[in-house]
Formats: structure tokens, sequence, C-alpha cells
């Protein structure tokens, strides 16, 4: 009993020797970088650092009219030290990202400050820029100056926090990323169906065929799923753009005129027609592997036993298909709820999906709180896929070709 | 319908319609319908290879092309890339990052594969979750965090960097064929070897790894063509010094769109054939189709 | 081994080795890069990385700027390519992993990055003095000096057509551009606020002289929109300069917004009949500063120097249109150094290109880029 007892805690520990190396590695490479991602989307103490008297002497105020004379003066010599320290850029851009406009006052105000060497500074300020004349620059600096905060996450959701400390929705013109999300999921959803109704087919031809062609038909889909992505967006930017291989087919087959080319690239459709292309492998790889299984005698005895073709389908072949069904629409659907790089390249500006906005302000706007914020909010909806893909599936059996 | 019947070819032919045959009629549609799906996955693909001979610098079939002139093909495109600095040094960093993170990925991904077939392992799903986690992981996001993280530690554009991402990005794909592998493998040969006086290393050589070795490699080549088609993190982390393949055609197709990156997928396309077929070949030999299960 | 990519490795492994765990792992894992061969090794000399805008306008200034410069210094230069913006540049700064030395960039954001200690300040007066010993101060045509940029080109912004793909009455204002009845079909245009809402404003019938004063007023700006929203269905967007001349040969779009010089580059050298409509172009500054903090900044500063002297300014504007900033450099662009023709006719500011050009109001725009930028991006996306 002890003996048996002592070699499986010996086992364990070397199962777990085995396995601890990988799981440092990924946890160091992997998970820590997204803690950090999702660290920055609640962290940040730029401006707490840079200005931290005037933020204590911000204090004292109740948000109604000005701020003390004490703020004034902190914030004069924080702005020119923060400055001298080059601090100041990332100072203005976060004050910005709460009222838009500000980073201009922010960084003029430096500059103007460096050759004041003394106050008043309440009339020096405002005397440089009417904005600090303005309740409303003071309780932009006070939000950012939060080291921990939701802003960006309420941000992410379409939502605000007023000076007062309620949150509300965005104004109308403002709200594009829940419209966005939508649009990413409804997308994605589109995408799997279409990936469901291609593939589908197709999978049980390869599954019910001889087995020297069926491995000719399988060849067809692997070769897809091997090609690089940039290849295969590659080509569909050369069959689909105005001058590209299908609308000259069309052209020349008299089907449209010359001048009513049709577009279908640069917008949504593009970006559908590509994405479909992409995840179609993923979608008919699982559910071939579950009709394989399915023997033909099944349906046959479904035959025998009087029923019609439909009926025998839709009684005794699609539910034994139906984890293959789940397993594939769920990979295809978490793989598309994330792309990033097909729409990048043929969605234009109206076939943009949520990860194209992560990378626009990962890269162009620089809100990377907000990035972190989309990405997390991103990733908690792939985690609860990815979780319920484990219950029903089993994340051992994820396919791959 | 029924094509689950139709295709095995044996349904009854007790309805028609007219005078052809209603289930004749179905299958038609169907095979047909199949064939579209398959144009339409490979088509695309082989539409690049002629289009990457073009003389001209159009993206789309000339009237020579179509007339079969000579005239019309060229290698410039081929010849361009050849002779392009650009290029050749982002194969280099391709391959060289490639290969460092096969390794990395395949050597842990093995040994944790292991220690996860034993029946003692604990946490075992949630392990396996974690480990399998980059895989699912919109890749924007773990690029985001991994600039941030890598950029924070001094390893922001540098070659190590990058192997350190892709590797963690090839992990999943070792993990999934090796532990498949193992779970057709008799854990009764170990303790037989062993019983025979093999130590456990002798044993993992000489029984074990050469029953894996086939779902290591095929995991070793997922690793590798996950890195070799990588472009997100690499668009996000490297510097020109890191240029990839892949990097080199996204600024390809996004700037300065030439026919020379029809040369370059033409390439990738037939690398792809190759990885492919090798991976068949292992299957074979491996005799675990399990991967497919 | 590149130095700068060993030494970061040295750093973290040392550093990181002091602690046990993980983070040590990471260090036996840089020494294995170490000891790894390193192909991409190229000189272990003084480098300088510059950022340009790529296509055509990059290989000016590589030929014309770049190859001289590391034959007479012997400092190799590394060319990256960007589509403007100071993203890249703010990034590197707030991240603290500088690799970017020199940067072409436009005038705002010159401005905007000096006021953000995002760029090195820089004394005009250190600047080479002209061919006849004109000081620097002087030579530099005064509108194209600030703090922290060096006035590198003259440059603008039109819109161009493909004369093969607009059969019948071709575009000759820039009210024509938004007309899609009288010529339909996609068009190109940058996908950046600025230029576009100008355009917009001068389509809709604001005077020249009157357009940032409407920009300026609320109901200016989304008279402005609203103009570019009328045909929003019909752009695309591009962000490369090298987009526009690729997608008018293409077919892609029928008339595209451009820098002039990307423009002229296609005529002359690949003989496109590309047609440029200089009514309502937008006459702009291009300028050279250094990223602060670099650690080659030495190196960085005698590459401006050596890049805005009025011979490299020259030897770029005989390669693409776009004119020197210096007094004394204009006179030396001659004719185009390949296909031979005179450069003057296709220069922005010659006369009859200049009749109708709105010169782009950079003040204007330092003020008012981060806002509409958000703007601009809500508005592309909804």
């Amino acid at each position: 009993m002890t003996d048996a007892a002592q070699s499986l805690r010996r086992e364990r520990l070397r199962a777990l020797g085995l396995v601890l190396p990988l799981l440092l590695f990924v946890g160091v490479t992997f998970i820590a970088p997204l803690g950090t991602m999702l660290m920055r989307s609640v962290h940040d103490p730029v401006v707490a650092d840079a200005l931290p008297e005037t933020l204590a002497s911000l204090g004292e105020w109740t948000g109604e009219g000005l701020p003390p004379d004490a703020a004034y003066e902190a914030i004069a010599r924080e702005l020119v030290l923060a400055r001298e320290e080059r601090t100041l850029g990332q100072v203005a851009g976060r004050v910005n990202r709460v009222e838009s406009g500000l980073r201009g006052v922010v960084t003029r105000s430096a500059r103007g400050l460096g050759d004041v060497t003394e106050g008043p500074w309440r009339e020096v300020m405002v005397a440089i820029d009417s904005a600090w004349a303005d309740p409303g620059t003071w309780h932009a600096i006070r939000a950012t100056g939060q080291r921990f905060t939701a802003r960006h996450y309420l941000n992410a959701l379409d939502m605000q926090q007023l000076p007062d400390g309620s949150v509300a929705r965005q104004p109308e013109d403002r709200r594009i990323y829940l419209p966005l999300l939508w649009r990413t999921l409804i997308v994605s959803a589109g995408i799997t169906l279409l990936c469901l109704l291609l593939g589908y087919p197709i999978a049980h031809l390869i599954a019910h065929a001889p087995p020297r062609r069926a491995n000719v038909l399988l060849v067809l889909v692997l070769v897809p799923f091997w090609t690089s992505l940039l290849v295969r967006t590659t080509a569909w930017i050369v069959l689909l753009q105005t001058q590209g291989v299908i609308n000259d087919l069309l052209v020349s087959a008299g089907l449209v005129g010359d001048d009513g080319r049709l577009a279908m690239i640069y917008n949504m459709t593009g970006t559908i027609i590509a994405m479909t292309h992409v995840l179609l492998p993923f979608m008919v790889l699982p559910l071939y592997s579950v009709m394989r299984a399915i023997p033909g005698r099944y349906m046959d005895a479904a035959a025998s036993l009087g029923a019609t073709p439909t009926q025998a389908f839709r009684r005794v072949y699609w539910p034994q298909t139906l984890p293959g069904v789940g397993a594939g629409s769920l990979l295809v659907f978490i793989l598309a709820i994330g792309y990033y790089i097909t729409p990048a390249l043929v969605g234009g500006s109206s076939g943009q999906l949520i990860s194209n906005m992560v990378a626009y302000h990962m890269q162009t706007s620089l809100n990377w709180g907000l990035a972190g914020a989309l990405g997390g909010i991103l990733l908690a909806g792939v985690l609860v896929l990815y979780m319920l893909y484990d219950r029903l599936v089993g994340i051992e059996r994820l396919s791959l070709g | 319908m029924n094509p689950g019947a139709l295709a095995s070819g044996q349904a009854p032919r007790r309805r028609m319609a007219g005078g052809i045959p209603r289930d004749r009629l179905v299958r038609f549609a169907y095979l047909a319908f199949c064939t579209v799906v398959f144009v339409f996955l490979v088509a695309p693909i082989l539409v690049i290879v002629p289009l990457s001979f073009n003389a001209e610098p159009y993206f789309t079939f000339t009237e020579g092309m179509l007339r079969f002139d000579p005239e019309a093909y060229s290698l410039r495109w081929y010849r361009e890339v050849y002779e392009s600095e650009a290029w050749r040094g982002s194969l280099v960093n391709s391959l060289v990052i490639g290969a460092f993170a096969t390794i990395l990925a395949t050597v842990l991904g093995t040994l944790a594969a292991l220690g996860l077939a034993s029946p003692a392992m604990p946490a075992r799903r949630l392990v396996m979750g974690l480990l399998i986690s980059p895989m699912v992981t919109p890749v924007i996001i773990s690029a985001a965090g991994m600039f941030f993280f890598y950029s924070s530690i001094g390893l922001g554009q540098t070659h190590l960097g990058l192997i350190l991402a892709h590797t963690a990005l090839g992990i999943p794909f070792v993990v999934i064929t090796v532990t498949a592998t193992l779970s057709g493998f008799d854990r009764n040969l170990t303790r037989a070897a062993a019983s025979l006086g093999a130590g456990p290393m002798i044993a993992f050589r000489k029984v074990q790894l050469p029953l894996i070795a086939p779902g290591v490699l095929s995991g070793a080549l997922f690793a590798f063509a996950t890195s070799f088609d990588e472009v997100v993190v690499v668009l996000f982390m490297a510097g020109i010094e890191q240029r990839t393949i892949p990097r080199q055609m996204w600024a390809g197709i996004r700037e300065q769109i030439s026919p020379a990156i029809l040369a370059v997928a033409t390439f990738l396309i037939a690398f792809a054939v190759v990885l492919l077929a090798t991976v068949a070949w292992l299957r074979r030999r491996g005799g675990s189709p399990r991967p497919n299960r | 081994m590149n130095r700068s990519i060993s030494d970061s490795l040295w750093r973290t492994l040392v550093s990181r080795c002091g602690r046990p765990g993980a983070s040590c792992a990471l260090g036996a894992l840089a020494l294995l890069a170490i000891a790894m061969p390193a192909p991409w090794d190229k000189a272990a000399g003084q480098t300088v990385t510059t950022v340009s805008w790529g296509g055509s306008y990059a290989r000016a200034v590589n030929e014309g700027i770049n190859i001289p410069f590391t034959a007479a210094t012997g400092i190799r230069v590394n060319v990256e390519d960007y589509n403007g913006g100071l993203a890249q540049i703010r990034a590197q700064v707030d991240v603290g992993n500088i690799h970017w030395d020199v940067v072409d960039l436009e005038i705002a954001d010159a401005v905007r990055g000096c006021d953000e200690g995002l760029l090195e300040l820089i004394d005009i007066n250190t600047m080479p003095a002209g061919p006849d010993g004109t000081p620097a101060a002087d030579d530099f045509i005064l509108e194209s000096q600030t703090e922290c940029g060096v006035g590198a080109v003259f440059w603008s912004t039109v819109y161009a057509y493909n004369a093969d793909n607009i059969p019948g009455e071709k575009p000759t204002t820039i009210e024509d551009f938004f007309d899609l009845e009288a010529f339909p079909g996609r068009r190109g245009m940058r996908r950046v606020p600025q230029v576009n809402l100008e355009f917009a404003l001068m389509a809709d019938g604001v005077p020249l002289d009157q357009v940032y004063a409407v920009l300026d007023t609320p109901e200016g700006l989304n008279r402005a929109f609203r103009k570019l929203e009328t045909i929003k269905d019909q752009v695309i967007w591009w962000e490369a300069g090298a987009q526009p001349p690729q997608m008018l040969a293409d077919g892609e779009v029928v008339m595209s917004t451009a820098y002039n010089g990307r423009i002229f580059n296609a005529q002359v050298l690949e003989d496109q009949p590309f047609v440029i409509v200089w009514d309502g172009q937008l006459l702009d500054v291009g300028q050279i500063g250094i990223v602060a903090g670099t650690p080659r900044l030495e190196a960085a500063l005698r590459y401006i120097a050596f890049a805005t002297s009025a011979q490299s300014q020259a030897a770029v504007g005989r390669r693409i249109s776009y004119s020197p900033t210096r007094r004394s450099g204009a006179p030396l662009v001659t004719t185009h150094v390949e296909a031979g023709v005179d450069m003057a006719p296709h220069l922005p500011a010659s006369p009859g290109n200049v009749d109708r050009a709105l010169r782009y109001d950079w003040e204007w725009w330092v003020d008012n880029q981060d806002e509409l930028n958000e703007r601009f991006s809500a508005w592309l996306v909804r």
C-alpha cells in the first residue's frame, strides 16, 4: 500500500517536473505580457508621477468653480519640470484623452511658462491660455491623476465618467466601440455560418469517399490550410480588385459593363470572402473527423426501415455530426472575432473589426490604456468561448489537419 | 435530401420526378456544389502562380498571357526578389527566428506532453488549457502585450525577443500533436523496458521516443510554420533588423504593391506543399491519424 | 551580432540573474542567442537610422543623400519607412526604446513633437552656410525653420487621375474630385484628416483665403465632414505615398489625392498617363528632425547637416519634383537626372501650377491635429 502511494507520488512529481519548464516558459513569455497589457488598462501613473503637488492641492478643491491658487502655482512649476524631463508629451496626451484639445493647452502653457519667473500664477496661466479658467480643464487633470482607473473600460463600452463621478453614456456621435463590437460578433457569426454551409457538404464528400479519392480531396483542403495567410490574402486582392481576375472575367463574359465593375474589396464584402476562405479548413477538418466515424450502415438501416432520405439525414445522420458542427463552429467563431490581418489588408474602412481598433489604439492614437481595455474585453469573450469549447469538445482534440 | 446515403451510392430509387430520378438530381446538385467549394478553396492559390511570371507590373492576366505568348511571361519578379537585399535579409531572419523558436518549442513542448500524458499529472485540464491558450488568444492581443512586456525587459527590437514570442505561439501545436501521439502509446511498453532493466532515460530513448517521433516532428513542423507565417507580433516588435518574410510581404501589400510579392507567394505555396507532404508522410509512418480525430 | 542587441542581452542577463527564477531562465536563453550565428550583423561601425516616406521619395533621398553621405563619412544609413504622424516616435520615447534617429516629418508634427519633448532642439546656426557663404539662418527660407526641424523640401498634395481611365471630359478643378455624377468611380484619399478637410471646403465653394477661418468654427468643421460624407462610400483610404500611383495604374480608383512628386515620378519614369490637377493643391514644407534621447545624436546631427545642404537638396530635387528649402538650392535643380526633363514645370510653386494653391496652415493643425485625428477615425468606422 505505502509502496503504491509512494510510487504514485513519485510519478506525480515526475509528471510535474516535466511540465514545469514549459509552464514557467509560457508564464514568462506569454501570460506575463498579457498581464502587462491588462495592467495598463487599469493602471496609469504618468500624470500622478509628473504632477504630484498639483494633484495634492486639487484634493481640497470641491470641483465647483476654480481650484485654489496653490494648484496654479504647483502646476506652473511641475509643467516646466515635466518639459525638462521630457514627460510633458505623455502628460499632455493623457489629459487630452479626457478633454479633447488639452494637449495643445498643456504643451503651449509649458512652453510659455519657461520664461516666467514669478506669479501671480493664476493670472499668468490664464493669460497664456484661457482654458485654465475653465473648471473642465482641472477636472480632466484630476481624472488622469488617478493611478488606478476604470476610465478605459468605460470608454471601451462607450461610456464616460462625468465630473460629479456619475457614469453616463457617451454622446451619440462618440459611440463607436459597442457598434463595432456588435458588428464583429455579427460578421463572425455570419462567417461561421458560411463556413458551415460550405464546409458541411465537402466534409461529407471526403468522409465517405473511397480512401484514395478522399486523400486527394483532403489535400485540396489542407493546401490552403498550410499556405501562408498573407499569400491567401494577396490572392484575394488579385482576384477581387476592380481590375482583378474576377471582374475581368465578368466583363469579358458580358455580365457587367467595363464601367460597372463590382467593388468586392476594401469593404466588408472583401473581409467576409477572404475570412471565409481562410477559416473554412478549420470547419471542414473537425466535421470530417466526426463524419468519418459514422458507419454507412446506419443510413442503410434507416432507409430499410422506410425512412425517406430527408428523414434519414435529419433523424440519423445530422444528430451524429453535431459534435463536429459544434467544434468547428466554435473554433471558427473564436478565430473570427479576434481576426486582424485580413480585415486590415482587404477590409477598407467599412470592413474593420474590433481587433483593428485595438491595433489603431496601439499604433496610431497610442491610447494604450484603451487598447488594453478593448483587448481585455475581447480576451474575456474569447476565454468564455474557449472554456465552452473545452467543456463541449475538449481542447486536446483541437483539429490540426 | 440525403447526401449520406447518396454518397455511398445506396440510395433507394423509389421517388421519380418526371423522367429523371429525383435522388440523381439531388446527387448532381450536391456534387456540383462541392466542386464549387473546392474551386473556392484552391483556385485563389493557384491563380497566383501564373501571375508571378507576368512580364508586366500588373496583378492581372495580360492579353499576351492569355494567348500564351512566351513574351508575356518572364522571371523578372523572381530576379527582383533574388537580387533584393531586403528580401534576402528577411528570408535569413525568418529562417533563424523560425529555427530557434521551433527547437525551443519542440523540446519544451515534448517534455511537457510526456508529463501531461501521465495519469498522475495533477490539474491536467487547467495546465493543458493554459499551454494551449496562445493558440486561441487573438494574436493582436498577444502582440500588444508582448510589445509592452518585452520592451520593458530590454528585448524589444531583438531577435531573441521574437524567438521567445514565436516559441510561445508555437508551443500549443507541439503539445497537441505530441499529446495526441502519446494517447495512443501503450504504457506497458515502458514498463516492460523497465522490467528488463532499462533505466528511465534509456527506456525513453529506445522505446518511447521512436514511437512518438512522428508526432514530435509534425509538431515541430507546425511550430515552424507558425513562426514562418507570423506577422502581427513581428509588426509590433521587430525593428528593421528583424524583418521577416511575412513582414516584408505586409509592406508589399500595404505600401508598394509589386508583383514581386507574387513571386514570393509562389515560393511560399511550394513551401507549404512540402510541409504538408512531410506531415502527411509522418502521419502515415506514425500510424497515428489522431490529431484529426 | 549587432552590438546594441548583444548589449541589451547582456544587460538583461546580468540584471535578471541577480534574482533567481523565471527571469534568470530568460537570461540563460539570452546566452543561447549570443552564441547564435548572426548573419544580419553587417558592420560594426557607426550607423544612423533615418525614417522616410518610402517609395520613389525614399529612393530619391537614398540616391541623392544617403549614398553620398556614407561615402563621405563612413556612417552607414539604415532606412525605415513610415507614413507620417508622431505615433511611432511617441511610442519609442514612452517605452524608452529608441531606435529611430532622424525622421522626415510633416512640419506640424515637427512642431508638436518639439513641444512634447519628442525631438531634439536644433540650432539652425549650426547648419552649414550656403555655397556663397550666406549663413544658414538666412539661406533657409524663413517659413521652413522651426525649433526642432530643419527644412528639407517644399512639396504639395494634389489630386491626379489616369487619363486612360477617364474617357471623355477630364476633371480640372477641386470640385470635380467631389463630383460623383460627372466623374463616377472610386477615389483615393489619405487616411488622415489634414488636407482632406481643406479639399472638402474648397470643393464646397469656400474661397481659398477663408478655408482656415471656416475650419476654425464648429460649423465649418461640420461642413467639411459633411462634404467628405458625400463621397465616403466611394473612397479607398491610402496610407503610404506609394499607393496612389499604384491604385491609379491598377484602375482601382479613377482619381486620387497624392504627393505631387509620386505622380511626377510615375509620369516620367514609368510613362504612366497620369495627369495632375493643380487646382486647390496644398503647399507644404517637409522637415527633418532628431528623435530626443537617441544614443546616436552626433551621427544624426552630421546626417542632418549633410542632408540639408544645397547640393543634397538639389540632388533630391533632381530626382523627384520637390523643391529645396534653401535659397541657394533652388537654382541647382535643373533637369531630372535620369529622364532629362526640365524640372521647373513640374514643381508645385511654378507659375501656372500655383495659381489656385492653398498654403497649408500648419499652425492651425498643430492646435487641432489630435482632436481631429480622433474625430476622423471615429467618423471613418461609422
